[in-house]
């Protein structure tokens, strides 16, 4: 049986698009999830249940990151946005300008690199997203 | 385009991610340092340094009254290990040829992962980068030629970190010499060397042909960082009628935050 949330008919979608839809609902729910368990923890008056409630809830956050972290390796535009904005500090709504507006190195910039003959892969500084191998040794 | 400048290589899309796909695949294999440390970046082909928080005071003022000193940083090192493939090739893959020559890609990425991992593990003194064995203050390990007694070996360099107080789990990068011996000897039991290793260590157990001996280290996290300017990419020199002349390069240096949390193991 097909995904219920398939807005065009199956036959007419790639794998690939498939399987990104399989990892954004799978984020969805995890993050939906998180929102209903902060709810019951709030509303328990029992505090061992709410202890276990919020030791799920952390949980599923856990999971909502391990997907995202897939939908970021195999998507490069979600890739250079993320390296654009997570992990930084000050005002989000600047770095958002800088990214708009500089040439320089930054991993956010919408601008002709990723245009061109390159082949769209990869990450979007021509770079071939070697990256960490640490998940590798373990 | 950028300083890659590979819009003028006459590379069609087809062989570009053959290519790409190549060389992605040989660094996977060949890459062992990123197996073992932390990682930070990419930040960007324009980063040029890495902060260290340390100052060196200035002799002289600017003015009487006033002192001065320098902020330290530890600058990128850009690594270029150039190879040239043959038109012909990179031409019959647009025809569908599914297995052309692309070894100058293999033995590019061979290149320039072993310069990677020797500087982080041996270090690069004219990149100001010093690698994790001659960073470590412990005194090295001395190894022998009987495989069968690794596993006694790498438990006193374990039991050296933990008398530091440096918490695993642990890594290992086990030189050439060692690792072919390591694989094939096994103890009285019949219980493989490696197996053993790996439950010593707990953190896994990597081929690393740029170490000389091995070297144990904890991969409990912010102890040795590779901080990445550019990330390994594919950049464009020149061509002629019969090649194209092309590189692999990044900018990266490497920083040992934690000096104490690794032990080396050496041959006499």
């Amino acid at each position: 049986m097909g995904s219920e949330g398939l807005h065009e008919s199956e036959q007419r979608l790639s794998p690939a698009t498939i399987d990104h839809h399989r990892a954004i609902s799978s984020i969805m729910e995890e993050l939906e999830a998180v929102d209903w368990y902060d709810q019951r923890v709030d509303a328990t008056e029992n505090a061992e249940l709410g202890a276990v409630l919020a030791h799920n809830r952390d949980e599923e956050k856990e999971h909502a990151a391990m997907t995202l972290e897939w939908l970021r390796r195999v998507d490069p535009v979600l890739d250079r946005h993320l390296r654009t904005y997570l992990f930084q500090e000050g005002s989000i709504l600047e770095r958002e300008h800088e990214a708009e507006h500089s040439s320089g190195g930054d991993a956010g910039a919408d601008d002709d690199r990723s245009t061109g003959s390159r082949p769209e892969r990869g990450s979007s500084d021509g770079s071939l997203g070697i990256g960490s191998l640490q998940e590798a040794s373990q | 385009m950028n300083h890659l400048f590979r819009e003028l290589a006459p590379i069609s899309a087809a062989a570009w991610s053959e290519v790409e796909e190549e060389a992605k695949r040989s660094l996977q294999n060949f890459l062992a340092a990123r197996r073992l440390v932390d990682f930070s970046g990419p930040h960007g082909w324009a980063e040029s340094a890495i902060t260290l928080g340390s100052i060196e005071t200035l002799a002289d003022g600017p003015v009487p009254g006033v002192d001065g000193a320098k902020r330290e940083v530890q600058p990128y090192v850009e690594l270029r290990a150039h190879f040239s493939l043959q038109r012909a090739e990179l031409d019959a893959i647009e025809r569908g040829h599914t297995s052309p020559d692309l070894e100058p890609v293999v033995d590019a990425a061979r290149r320039i992962a072993r310069a990677e991992d020797l500087a982080v593990f041996h270090g690069y003194g004219a990149a100001g980068i010093v690698g994790i064995a001659e960073a470590s203050p412990h005194d090295p390990v001395q190894l022998g030629e009987s495989f069968g007694e690794y596993p006694r070996w790498v438990a006193m360099a374990v039991a050296q970190l933990r008398d530091a107080g440096v918490e695993g789990p642990y890594g290992i990068a086990l030189g050439p010499r060692c690792y072919a011996g390591i694989l094939e000897t096994t103890e009285d039991g019949g219980y493989p060397v490696l197996e053993r290793l790996r439950l010593i260590l707990g953190g896994g157990v990597v081929y690393a042909p740029a170490v000389n001996g091995a070297i144990v280290l904890s991969r409990r996290g912010d102890d040795f960082e590779i901080s990445c300017g550019q990330d390994l990419a594919i950049g464009y020199q020149t061509h002629d009628a019969d090649s194209v002349s092309l590189y692999l390069e990044e900018s990266l240096t490497f920083h040992a935050h934690s000096p104490e949390a690794a032990v080396a193991l050496r041959y006499p």
